[in-house]
């Protein structure tokens, strides 16, 4: 039974390629399939909307491609971090971080304050 | 990069499908799910692009062939729309294009923005051009922020030789003159310093107009000898023909060679000085040392330059003269046909987005953002814009050089009026610009109504801009107003202007310059001789009723102002009044026609030995001697400090400066001096600048020529020129205001059509969009003419704000006027009584048409369609 999908954010979808990038290089589909993986199935990111945000991140020269070969022989467009993209990815990840946790306050707080 | 995304894609699917497959799905299926899970790879690769940004160029050719296209289908509103901004654009890049030419463009000489003018200026004459000989020396040797200064003054005189008498026009220029305006001459050179001096041998430099006519532009002409005033010159270069001293000149000659009295006074201003700055000095640094050379003037020779300041100006700004402000005014007038213009077009393109929403709303649905709506009305207006904007260019192509010669008097530097990049490119700028106006408003307007639109009815939509509609029939209005108000108040300028007394009798009246030939002209005597000689002839001569000669002739340029004081003392120089002085032979009075006052007019017996009397007018009578009576008392001129003159009448006021000007101008007293009683020393000089005045007893036009030929003197050498009826010159004295008036009529007719037109166009529109509601008022009972009072009347409400809003803008226009337009008086009531009506009139015609046709409308039909 798969989990039900939850729709991303506005604006995170930028966050996750940049974290599953700076992990190492890798190319599209392999971004679309690691995010899957480690969320375990909550976040799929419908394919369409994936491609634009990786040229919408190597246009803002975020990301850096190349193309390389598979292990398959095919060749493939890998991406890679820059260093502006490690410094955006830091900065939005904190930022994100700080948003979490004042959330997970004020939802305690509903709760009746004990946490 | 499309290979690039095609692969990346390509790579994707295999992927996903092999993964697919192997978790257990049939290859075709695995395919089916694989492409089902990326969405359509077209869609995904333009969301791609867009988001790379590099589509603008494509989508900016997209949006331009679907322009295109929906124009085609609809030529009637392009032609409509493209004309109506042809019109507009037209006039103004005309308007453009001649302020190009006079104002903006740098005159023809090299570094022309160095070249300099100087004036000099006194608390009170004002700012003169004219500067002394010995003055202008003292400024080119000891001023050090000029590099170089040149002088030059009106010459002229008969050429005889070689070809037939003629008289030629002249400037007298000095040696550094060509030199410091940079213009290399077409042949031979220019004049050296030592020809610049008293005695030395006569040379001249031709005008490149009277080299072609007299000499056939041939080379050989220099060297060769040519004869003026009965002195021969030789030839020794030829001027190019752009160089322009006020006007055109045929002949130069050496300003140093000149033996006349004048030269030598320090109080004598008739020569004009230019110069050209150092290389990194500012006009500002050599105005400052320029007033102080003028101060040290004024401490040396008080007599003469006491109170003279220096000023400085741009050679450009001599040039131009006074018709900046003309120009600036009619490029604001013809601004607002164009902005009319603008917003009927706007309209028309709101209406038409309106229309076309179903169209637009299957844009949005097949994934169009509201950018992209926006960026496609914009395109669309602007190929409107453009195309009415070539249009208009084509319009000034053909109509500028009609316009130039239509314009009053001359237009200075007309030759520069042409068409070039800067006009081209403010075509442009201006097509673009109204593009942007008129586009705007549909383009953010309709697509936001869009999803409302595609819920609700149209109703909805069009109440929305029905607002919007009506603010443009207000702003049409308005515009329309303020240029027909501004028509009105010049055409009632023109009017009261027209049923001025002159003062003298215009009609049937000649005047002409006489240039007596050179022989007779260096000895009173024969001078004397001569004159009444050319009397006696034209006196007899048949159709004439009686002849007089005069130095300065009413409303033609030329004046000689000389101060004048009533009481013995001599009053300081700045209090002196002046007055202008002609110098008339006695049949003046009968030639002109001018009323008598008191007292006598010049007659035979005042010749020279008799007592010298003159004759003032009514202003001269009544500031000097207020309410008594001048006749029998003396007056004393300046010149003549010793000997008061006897006053022996006391004539009508002649308006001088021109109907128009008269009023206004600084120095309106007259006296008349006897011709006969000159002293033989002046004889000369005012020779050479007389003219005789003519009445005739049949049309003027017909006696020019014979008695040119009867005039032609003994030598055959007197010559005729600048010859004029004083009713043309009267005439000419008001061109500017009934050019003015031409042209915004003009202005102010086209904008009254357009607006009508808009008017019109709107309420065919609203009244259409309202068929259902006016269906309904009749089907329950609202006669015809219930229904065209009530689309009327909300025309009416429109068009009443309209006025409103205009008058505001007529009165600030009309101002504006008053400040520009000699003459011109502010908007009153009775021009408005005028023209409001006009306007009302014309608007609730328009309104008519749609109304009819609204209260036409068939009730159950047009219920049945809703």
């Amino acid at each position: 039974m798969a989990p039900p999908k939850t729709d991303l954010p506005q604006g995170t979808l930028d966050l996750l390629i940049l974290k599953v990038v700076a992990l190492g290089p890798v190319h599209g589909y392999a971004i679309a399939q690691r995010l899957e993986q480690v969320s375990r199935g909550v976040v799929q990111v419908p394919e369409g909307s994936l491609y634009p945000a990786l040229h919408r991140l190597e246009n803002r020269n975020l990301l850096a491609a190349d193309w390389k070969e598979t292990e398959t022989g095919r060749e493939a467009k890998f991406y890679r971090l820059t260093g502006k993209g490690r410094k955006q990815l830091s900065t939005e990840a904190a930022s994100w971080q700080r948003l979490i946790d004042a959330i997970a306050l004020i939802l305690g707080m509903a709760d009746g304050g004990a946490r | 990069m499309e290979e690039q995304l095609e692969k990346e894609l390509r790579f994707h699917l295999d992927q996903h499908v092999n993964e697919l497959i192997a978790r257990g799905d049939a290859p075709d299926l695995a395919q089916r799910n694989a492409r089902l899970a990326l969405g359509g790879p077209e869609q995904v690769k333009e969301n791609c692009r867009d988001a790379r940004g590099t589509r603008w160029l494509e989508d900016l050719f997209q949006d331009f062939r679907y322009a295109l296209r929906t124009l085609r289908q609809r030529p009637g509103f392009a032609a409509v729309a493209i004309l109506t901004l042809a019109l507009g654009s037209g006039a103004t890049t005309i308007m453009f294009t001649v302020i190009n030419g006079v104002l903006l463009k740098p005159l023809a000489y090299p570094e022309a923005d160095q070249l300099v003018t100087l004036h000099g200026k006194t608390e009170k004459y004002g700012e003169q051009w004219g500067f002394s000989y010995p003055e202008f020396h003292d400024y080119q040797s000891t001023s050090r922020t000029l590099r170089s200064v040149a002088a030059w003054t009106y010459g002229g005189g008969t050429v005889t030789k070689p070809g037939e008498a003629e008289y030629l026009f002249g400037r007298h220029i000095s040696s550094g003159l060509f030199a410091v305006l940079g213009v290399p001459l077409v042949a031979g050179r220019a004049f050296l310093p030592q020809e610049d001096q008293p005695g030395a041998a006569p040379v001249a430099v031709l005008g490149y107009g009277l080299w072609q006519r007299r000499f056939g532009g041939s080379p050989e002409t220099i060297g060769q000898q040519i004869v003026v005033d009965g002195k021969p010159y030789t030839i020794v270069g030829i001027a190019p023909a752009e160089l322009r001293l006020d006007g055109e000149a045929d002949i130069y000659t050496p300003l140093g060679q000149s033996t006349e009295p004048r030269m030598q006074n320090r109080g004598a201003f008739f020569i004009h000085v230019l110069g050209r700055l150092q290389p990194n000095v500012t006009l500002a640094q050599a105005q400052t040392e320029l007033s102080v050379i003028a101060r040290q003037l004024a401490t040396q020779y008080p007599e003469d330059n006491q109170g003279r300041d220096m000023l400085a100006h741009p050679l450009s700004q001599e040039v131009v003269g006074d018709v900046r402000p003309t120009l600036w005014l009619l490029l604001g007038a013809v601004s607002l046909v164009l902005l009319i213009a603008c917003v009927n077009v706007a309209s028309l393109l709101l209406a038409r987005a309106v229309s076309r929403r179903r169209e637009l709303a299957m844009r949005v649905a097949l994934g169009a953002s509201r950018g992209r709506l926006v960026r496609q009305c914009l395109t669309e207006s602007s190929v409107l814009g453009i195309s009415g904007g070539a249009l208009g260019i084509l319009l000034t192509f053909v109509g500028i050089h009609p316009f130039v010669s239509l314009w009053p008097g001359s237009l200075p530097r007309a030759e520069d009026v042409q068409l070039d990049w800067r006009v081209l490119l403010f075509a442009l700028g201006v097509s673009l610009l109204s593009s942007f106006l008129f586009g705007l408003a549909p383009a953010l307007r309709a697509p936001r109504e869009l999803e409302r639109s595609l819920r609700g009815g149209a109703r909805s939509l069009v109440g929305n801009t029905r607002r919007l509609h009506s603010g443009f029939v207000v702003a049409e209005v308005a515009l329309a107003v303020v240029l027909l108000v501004s028509a009105g108040i010049l055409g009632r300028t023109l009017l009261r202007l027209s049923s001025l007394d002159p003062g003298f009798n215009t009609q049937k009246v000649l005047s002409a310059h006489v240039a007596l030939s050179p022989a007779v002209l260096h000895s009173p005597a024969k001078a004397r001789a001569a004159w009444e000689d050319i009397l006696d002839r034209a006196r007899r001569f048949p159709g004439v009723q009686s002849v007089a000669l005069a130095d300065v002739v009413p409303m033609r340029v030329g004046e000689a102002s000389v101060g004048y004081w009533a009481t013995p003392v001599q009053p300081p120089p700045d209090h002196t009044p002046l007055a202008l002085t002609s110098i008339v032979t006695p049949d003046y009075l009968s030639v002109m026609g001018i009323a008598l006052r008191r007292g006598r007019f010049l007659n035979e017996q005042d010749r020279i030995g008799h007592e010298i009397v003159v004759v003032i007018d009514d202003n001269l009578a009544q500031h000097a001697f207020a309410g008594s009576d001048p006749v029998g008392k003396p007056l004393w001129l300046q010149g003549m400090a010793s000997n008061p003159t006897k006053i022996v009448g006391v004539v009508a006021h002649v308006r001088h400066w021109g109907l128009a000007g008269d009023d206004q101008s600084r120095v309106r007293d007259q006296i008349y001096v006897s011709f006969c009683q000159l002293p033989d020393p002046l004889v000369p000089f005012l020779s050479s600048v007389m003219s005789i005045t003519v009445r005739t007893n049949i049309s003027p036009l017909n006696v020019v020529e014979p008695l040119r030929r009867e005039l032609r003197g003994p030598g055959g050498d007197q010559t005729l020129y600048d010859v004029h009826t004083m009713d043309d010159l009267a005439r000419a004295s008001l061109d500017r205001q009934r050019f003015l008036l031409w042209l915004f009529g003009i202005f102010a007719g086209l904008a009254l059509l357009l607006a009508c037109i808009g008017i019109y166009g709107v309420l065919t529109y609203l009244t259409n969009q309202r068929v259902p509601e006016i269906a309904l008022r009749m089907a329950l009972g609202a006669s015809t003419g219930n229904v065209m009072r009530l689309v009327l009347g909300q025309s009416f409400g429109t068009i009443v704000v309209g006025i409103g809003a205009g008058i505001f803008g007529a009165v600030a226009a009309g101002r504006l006027l008053q400040h520009l337009v000699y003459g011109t008086r502010h908007a009153d009531l009775s021009t408005l009584a005028i023209m409001i009506p006009i306007l009302l009139a014309a608007a609730l015609f328009a309104s008519l048409i749609p109304a009819r046709r609204a209260s036409q409308v068939d009730p159950i039909s047009a219920l049945r369609q809703e």
